[in-house]
This record gives C-alpha cells, structure tokens and sequence, in this order.
C-alpha cells in the first residue's frame, strides 16, 4: 500500500511542482519560526528549505541530542522552538507531554499538495507532517560475498552462515556490524528481532509487559549469536560507530538506517573496494518468520501549542516550503532519503527502505508507554551480552525495570 | 561583631543560600515525594504513512483537566525511593530470603540498578580519592625541587589534564584505549592476547576510568599542595637536615604533618566529586559496564521517559550519600576546632 501511495505520488508530481514553480520562492511569513530537530542529511535540506522565507526569523537547531531539548524546550509559554522535526517514537514524548497542536486548520489553510499519507492522524487530529520513511535494513559488502560464493542473506540464520564462511575463508575476523551500543541503540536491535519472532511488547490492550516471552529468548539469543562476529567492543558501538566500521573495510555486513545507508560511502577516505563492493538490500528475517526483524519509521514536523496563532500560521508555511516538492528535482536532494513528498522517484539508495515497506514490517508502535519499555531495554540488557546472566533474568530484570517506570508515570497500578 | 551589625552582614548571603541552595533541595525532595497522575488513555484510530489501526494515546483534553485540579501530583510518599529503580526494598528482602549464601545474595543484589552503580560509584571513589591526591602530593613536592626557570613550564603542563574538558579527555581516552587504539593495542600486545577489548572488559573499564579519574583530578591536588609547599618554614627543614633526616624522613615527619589541613580538604572535595562520577562514563560509553547515581539521574531526564520524581529521588539519596562520605572529615574538624578555642 505504501508502494502504491508513492507511485501515485509519482504521478501527481507535474501538477504540484509546476504550481510551486509558477511561484518561485515566494515564501513570505509575518512571525518568527524556530525548529528544533535531529541531524542527518535530509532533516538538513528540510531545515535549509525553511530558512529561505523572508518576512521574518527562521532558526533551526538541528542536534542528535534534539530529544533531550524539544520538550522542555517547548513547555514554557511563549515556547522556545515553534517546530520540532520528530519521528514515530519521539513525537509520542510531545503528545504525552500536551505540548504540540493540532493541524486541521492549517492544512486546510496552506496545506495544498501535501499527500493524504503524509497527514498523521491521531483521534481525527492531524498532529504531524511526514516527509520521509526510514528503516533499518541489510547493507553488505557485494565483493566479500562474491569471494566466498555466497548470495546476500535474506534472513539472520544466512546471515550467521555468511558470517562464519567469511570468517573460514579469512577475509575479515569480525565481518557482522551491529549498532548494539548500551542504552537506545541495543534496545532498538531487540525491538527488531523482537518483532520478528512474532513478539508484542505488550499485553493486548494494556500497558502490563510482555517482553520475558519465547520470542524474547529467542531475540536475545540470536542477537548473542551475532555478536560472536562482532568487534568485542560492540556494546559502545552506536549507528556511527559501526558506519565507521564499515568504511573501514573492516566489516561486511551490517543492519543500518536507510537514512545513512544512503551516504555510507561517500565520506572522505573511504577505501576503493568498500565504496565498489557497497550494496544495499531489504531487512531480514528470522527464525521462519515473515515479517522482517526491522521497524518502519516516518520522519515529520510538528507545531507547538504554547505560541500565538500568527507563529503558528508561520511556522506552518515555513515548514511547507522546507518540504516542498520542488526540492524534489535535485538528484543530490532525492538520494538522501526515501522522501513522502509528492514528485519524488525512488533512487537505488531507496530499495532497502522500499523492500521493508513491501514486506509488511511493523511501524514502531506509537503507545505512550513505548519509551519507558526502550529505556527498561537499553538498561537491563547489556547484562546478558556479556554473558553475565541467563536471557529469562534479562528479560525479568526489563520487566521489573519498566513496571517500576510505568508504576511511576501512572500507566501501571 | 555585634550581633545586630552581624545580622546585617550576613543577610545578602543568607538570602542567596536560602534561594539558591535550601530552596531548590526543597523542591527536589518535593518532587520525589509526588509523582505524576494516571494519564487518561484511549484508544482511537492512529494513521500513519504505512496504515491505520487503532492505538492508545493519552486523552488530552481530560488528562490537562485532571492536572490543573492537583497539579503537584499524587503523593506517594517513600514509594519512588523504595522501588526497584531505588532502595528496592521488596527485592532485596526477596533476594535475602532466597539466596544460600552470600555470594548469592550478593549476585542479586548486583542486579538492581542501584546496588550496581554502588558497587562502582564507591570503588571509584576510593580509590581515586587516595591515589590522586598521593600523586598530586609527589608531584608538588617533584616541581618544588625545579628551578625557578623550569618551574612555570612544568606547572602549565601539570594543570594540563584539569584544564581539558572532561568529556574531551574522556573521549579522546576512549579512542585510544580502543582496540585498534593506540594504547589498546599495546595492552594486547603486552598480554600477547590479540582479541583482549578493554571496552568488553568490566574490570579494565574499571581500570581505565579509575586511570582517568586520577589524571583529571591530581592538578587539583598538585596546585593546592604546591601552593601549602610555599608556606613551609624552611628553619624546621635545615633543623631536621643537622639531625641528619633523610629526605624521606623530612617528608614523612614535616612537610605531611605541615599539609594535613590541606589534605583533608582536597579529600573533602574531591570524595563530593568523585562521589558524582559522571563525565568519563558518558565520554568512555561505558554505561554496560560502570553506572553511578548521575548517570541514573541523566538517564531519567533525558530522552523519550522524563521520569522527574524518579530523577529527584535519586539526587535527594546523592545528597544523603556525600553527606554520609563527608561526616567523618566533618567530624574531624569539628573536633580541631573545638580542640582550638
């Protein structure tokens, strides 16, 4: 379905980029605007975009510490950011927190061209606007599989096989990349195999855990198996980390953001045969499953509450012009994301993202209490990585550790 | 002084404490006492770029109504504190039940998040406590030896380490005990063990934080020692050289005794700092493998959870905590005080 909107998407582009074309960079605002967001390639373009209307101030603070900011950041009144570029899991944190509005009336008002997909609708309230997908998928050395005269797996029991060939043959001795830092990031690789193996993380319809489950064990096993293949450092080993590693030359196959799979290569120093041999393919499977052990992610901006109708209305029309499809015929523009916005035509950076999407991944869920659980994750799990502790005490101790949070916050009793 | 005129003296400084250090510990107990009301939730139809379905979501409108009624919160009293985030009580009574030894009980209780960061917070502070300021000592007394020439050189290299941000010491450190790293090389190389990672390691991240620890904090001890050194009687000195002390001697009898009351309070200071471990945990990544009371409280704040009562209780039992660290150097000087008038 997902395929579908973008290909008619696809189709639309004429008529909404001539409109925009028909009036330039007209893009005229009477209040200040000021974004808070993270920093990657796209959130960048978005942010530049924004800044190029005249009337009045656009500032941006684009910052991968930009969770630890918008929200306070937005809580005073008048708020501080008028925008905050969020995705699925971090816009749940400015909802439970009450600090950003509704959009129907200005999507009515200036919202012409943007895509009915792009509207995120939470209750009938159009709370967000999207501009990009993303998820995790393989991203693998072509030439090192070649050697060894395998094709790129498909699921993470063919990936262990590769793993261990290319370790046989003695091309490289920790060929798996992983994003397994504590904290965030090792929480996240569990969600993905998590979901998997068929897991849910909660009780249907409830807020009470359900992660110490077989599919639990079976995630955490597999992610153990992994990182026999790993640098031994990979418990301080972020998305960044691992690029690095990759660039290096030193691993060759990794799960990785679509969002930076796309520029892996094209950093300063990269060796000749890592940018040759780079390839991209979609998420992978496991355990016999077939929904892939990935997430679906959006990317998109929000409005506060706590600021006047006029900023508001500004902010609105400076983040249409930051996401407008005419930026959408700069190749350069198009490779770094798999973009929602009308007149975007897939590159070949997009497949990985493309393929997730095809094959039904689960879109990282938007409950309140999602954070408490990837924080309870992120904290008690490095425990049994090391080999310190069973994976039944592991996920007892999450369980424990997101009761007394969810206890806490008033979702559990 | 008479007490009227003391009066006057010392209200400015009176008011700033109450407001800017009695008030906010004030609150800080406030907030761990309370925490947020039930949210209101419901399920309604959530659409995003992939599909529809229906997803719990805060209620806004009756969530804010119920906030603006008690917005202080529920009152929960000891609740937050006794949890397993905290003291956890029940699963420490749990575990001293259960375990058959004491090994075991202590495996358990190595599990909860805060006995945990105990366990780390008060090696680090033990150690790095006495080692710096021994360090910091043989340095001061090394450059009093120097010319005066050499003297100002040396010191702006000494302070070096103090100077350097924590963060950037801690990751450039980081980077070099990598295992492709300058320094993680040479370890494995010394151990003849090509696969050893200091950062996969429990113990060699101990190590290496308490290595940091020392290098970041002995400049403090240096200046204030170097800076007591200047203050020595050189008459007690040249007594002790005709005795025929040797130079041991001279520093194990006088110079020691002369800087005791500056060794008590560089201890001071730096148990209340070392106590607050924080920096070279985030710069070295090592949150796996070493947490501490700080790390608890940014981890809280930060991000996605914002538990701010959970933070709270947790800075009130460090306060609770250096206060406990500090009461035998407090004592101590209590007791020379009255021992002095």
């Amino acid at each position: 379905m997902f395929l579908r909107t973008l290909t008619t998407a696809g189709a639309v582009t004429l008529l909404a980029s001539t409109t925009v074309l028909a009036d330039g960079h007209g893009c005229t605002i009477g209040a200040r605007v000021s974004i808070v967001g993270n920093e990657f390639p796209a959130i960048q373009t978005v942010g530049a975009g924004a800044q190029e209307c005249s009337g009045a101030e656009v500032s941006t603070n684009l910052t991968a510490d930009h969770q630890e900011i918008n929200v306070p950041g937005m809580q005073g009144n008048p708020a501080e950011y008028t925008s905050a570029i969020i995705a699925n899991s971090s816009i749940v944190a400015l909802m439970n927190a009450d600090v950003i509005r509704p959009l129907d009336d200005l999507v009515e008002a200036h919202g012409e061209g943007l895509n009915r997909n792009q509207l995120i609708t939470i209750g009938g309230d159009v709370m967000a606007v999207a501009f990009m997908a993303n998820a995790q998928h393989l991203v693998y050395r072509a030439d090192v599989l070649e050697q060894i005269g395998l094709e790129p797996p498909t699921t993470y029991e063919e990936m262990l096989a590769a793993a261990e060939a290319i370790r046989a043959a003695g091309i490289m001795e920790y060929p798996v990349g992983g994003a397994y830092a504590a904290g965030w990031n090792l929480a996240q690789e569990f969600n993905n195999m998590f979901l998997g193996f068929g897991g849910q993380h909660f009780e249907p319809g409830s807020a009470a855990p359900n992660v110490n489950s077989e599919a639990g064990v079976q995630a955490l096993e597999m992610m153990l198996a992994l990182s026999e293949y790993m640098n031994p450092d990979f418990l301080t080993h972020d998305s960044n980390a691992t690029n690095a590693e990759f660039r290096a030359g030193n691993v060759a196959l990794m799960n990785m953001w679509g969002s930076r799979a796309a520029t892996l290569v094209t950093a300063d120093g990269v060796p000749q045969e890592v940018v040759d041999g780079f390839a991209i393919a979609g998420p992978m499977t496991v355990g016999g499953g077939d929904i892939p052990a990935s997430t679906l992610w959006w990317d998109g901006w929000t409005v506060a509450s706590n600021i006047s109708d006029e900023e508001a209305e500004a902010t609105f029309i400076a983040m249409m012009n930051g996401i407008r499809p005419a930026l959408m015929e700069d190749e350069a523009v198009r490779t770094q994301a798999v973009w929602l916005i009308p007149g975007y035509e897939p590159t070949p950076a997009a497949v990985g993202v493309f393929a997730a999407a095809e094959m039904g991944t689960v879109p990282y869920p938007m409950l309140p209490f999602m954070g408490l659980m990837h924080t309870a994750l992120g904290a008690e799990l490095s425990d049994f990585m090391q080999g310190n502790e069973s994976a039944e005490q592991a996920l007892a101790d999450v369980e424990a550790a997101y009761i007394a949070a969810a206890q806490e916050q008033g979702y559990l009793q | 002084m008479k007490h009227r005129t003391f009066f006057w003296f010392f209200l400015p400084t009176g008011l700033a404490m109450l407001l800017f250090i009695a008030a906010p510990i004030v609150s800080v107990v406030m907030q761990s006492v309370f925490a947020p009301l039930e949210p209101v939730l419901v399920t309604v139809e959530t659409c995003t770029p992939f599909s529809c379905v229906e997803e719990t979501t805060i209620d806004q409108v009756a969530t804010r109504e119920l906030r603006a009624e008690r917005p202080l919160g529920r009152f929960v009293g000891l609740d937050i504190y006794l949890n397993r985030g905290h003291l956890a009580t029940t699963e420490v009574a749990e575990a001293w039940r259960s375990a058959e030894t004491l090994g075991a009980f202590f495996d358990e209780l190595g599990d909860l998040p805060f006995y945990r960061a105990m366990g780390f917070t008060l090696t680090y502070t033990f150690t790095v406590t006495p080692l710096l300021i021994i360090l910091g000592l043989m340095i001061a007394l090394a450059v009093n030896t120097l010319t005066q020439r050499l003297k100002g050189v040396v010191i702006f290299f000494s302070l070096l380490p103090m100077i350097v941000t924590p963060l950037v010491g801690s990751l450039i450190m980081f980077w070099m005990i990598d295992n492709r790293g300058v320094l993680g090389n040479f370890i494995s190389w010394l151990v003849n063990d090509p696969d050893l990672s200091v950062k996969a390691s429990t113990p060699m991240m101990w190590i290496a934080l308490i290595v940091y620890g020392v290098w970041h904090s002995a400049p403090f001890a240096f200046v204030v020692f170097y800076a007591g050194l200047q203050t020595m009687p050189e008459d007690q000195i040249e007594a002790a050289q005709i005795d025929g002390a040797s130079r041991w001697q001279q520093v194990r009898y006088i110079v020691v005794p002369h800087l005791m009351p500056l060794v008590t309070f560089v201890a001071l200071i730096q148990l209340m700092d070392n106590f607050r471990v924080l920096e070279p945990i985030i710069g070295f990544n090592a949150a796996a493998h070493a947490q501490s009371l700080s790390w608890f409280i940014l981890n809280d704040l930060g991000g996605e959870t914002r538990q701010l009562s959970s933070a709270a209780a947790t800075s009130v039992m460090t306060i609770i905590g250096v206060a406990i660290l500090l009461s035998p150097v407090l004592v101590r000087t209590w007791r020379d005080f009255k021992g002095k008038m």
